[in-house]
């Protein structure tokens, strides 16, 4: 039988596995935003075991919107990628320096 | 029993993959990790009886965003190499940070409690449940209006994406649509006076017959 525990911690090391990935691919933006898609995806890991384990659909219906939004940002952030490569010929983000911030 | 060794191998699986997806060399191979870690994602959602949302996982994250990444992935000409500069200098920074989280969420989960033990297993569902149903009944009825607004954040990344990808090129043929609606009749319709011929007399229109039969002779 799947306990809860079980699935939290599992949804846990796939949350540090993504922020360990943001740590050792910082200059990659394309796997930066692969490691925030793994994040989101741990996130709706505790949605559903929540909302299975306390028989509750409401969280299963913020998987969903979260899936939206993730959708919608990854395609725009794929788009101002493209437009970025095709300014500057490279996606390091150490050379993303325009702005001075 | 069963649940529990599936559970277990697609749960290594996963993290398995999740490991490939940010230790890979080539960034082809992190998005075709990304695309199992979904697939072993889907497959433990099914476990936990969250049928629909574990096919909508497949088909809009397999199907369409991640055919999005390997798309972008492949048409950039990315110099590998250079990106991967201080890959072994950050490695033990990030491998301390996701240990202390680990160590973290283990330690609020079993050590700390937080009283999940009063919801030791999920209730069985009655039979014929129908979990898509039961998202739909809930969805558009006390979720109508968040739903609206998730259309309508998609429709603005339809057209923030085209809008930031769209570009003009050199030769480009356009219509302008304000100049051809704001035409008025003077700039294409030119009256030109000319002056009225004279008439031609009898004399004259008899001489003009001989002359083109003469020709036709």
């Amino acid at each position: 039988m799947i306990t809860l525990p079980l699935v939290l911690t599992l949804s846990g090391i796939l949350f540090a596995i993504s922020v360990a990935g943001i740590f050792l691919n910082r200059k990659n933006v394309i796997l930066l935003l692969m490691c925030i898609e793994l994040m989101l995806l741990s996130v709706n890991f505790n949605f559903v075991a929540f909302s299975r384990f306390l028989g509750n659909i409401d969280g299963q219906v913020f998987v969903f919107f979260i899936l939206t939004v993730a959708a919608a940002e990854s395609a725009i952030g794929l788009a101002i990628l493209v437009v970025l490569f095709r300014e500057r010929r490279s996606i390091n983000v150490e050379e993303l320096n325009t702005m001075r911030g | 029993m069963l649940v529990e060794i599936i559970f277990y191998a697609f749960a290594a699986v996963l993290v398995g993959a999740a490991i490939g997806v940010i230790t890979s060399r080539n960034p082809v191979f992190s998005a075709l990790y990304l695309v199992l870690a979904f697939f072993t994602s889907a497959v433990i959602w099914l476990l936990l009886e969250a049928e629909f949302l574990a096919l909508v996982l497949v088909l809009v994250y397999v199907g369409a965003v991640m055919v999005l990444f390997l798309f972008v992935v492949m048409m950039l000409d990315i110099n590998v190499e250079e990106l991967r500069k201080g890959f072994t200098r950050y490695a033990p920074l990030g491998a301390v940070v996701a240990f202390i989280m680990v160590v973290e969420i283990v330690n609020v989960v079993y050590v700390k409690r937080l009283g999940l033990d009063v919801v030791p297993a999920a209730a069985a569902l009655p039979e014929g449940y129908s979990n898509t149903r039961e998202l739909g009944a809930i969805l558009y009825t006390d979720y109508v209006y968040p739903f609206q607004v998730a259309a309508v954040i998609l429709l603005v990344a339809i057209v923030a994406a085209i809008v930031l990808t769209m570009r003009q090129r050199a030769g480009h043929k356009v219509q302008d649509t304000v100049r051809q609606v704001s035409v008025r009749r003077q700039d294409r319709v030119r009256i030109v006076k000319v002056a009225a011929e004279k008439r031609a007399t009898e004399a004259d229109e008899g001489a003009g017959a001989d002359s083109g039969a003469g020709k036709g002779a």
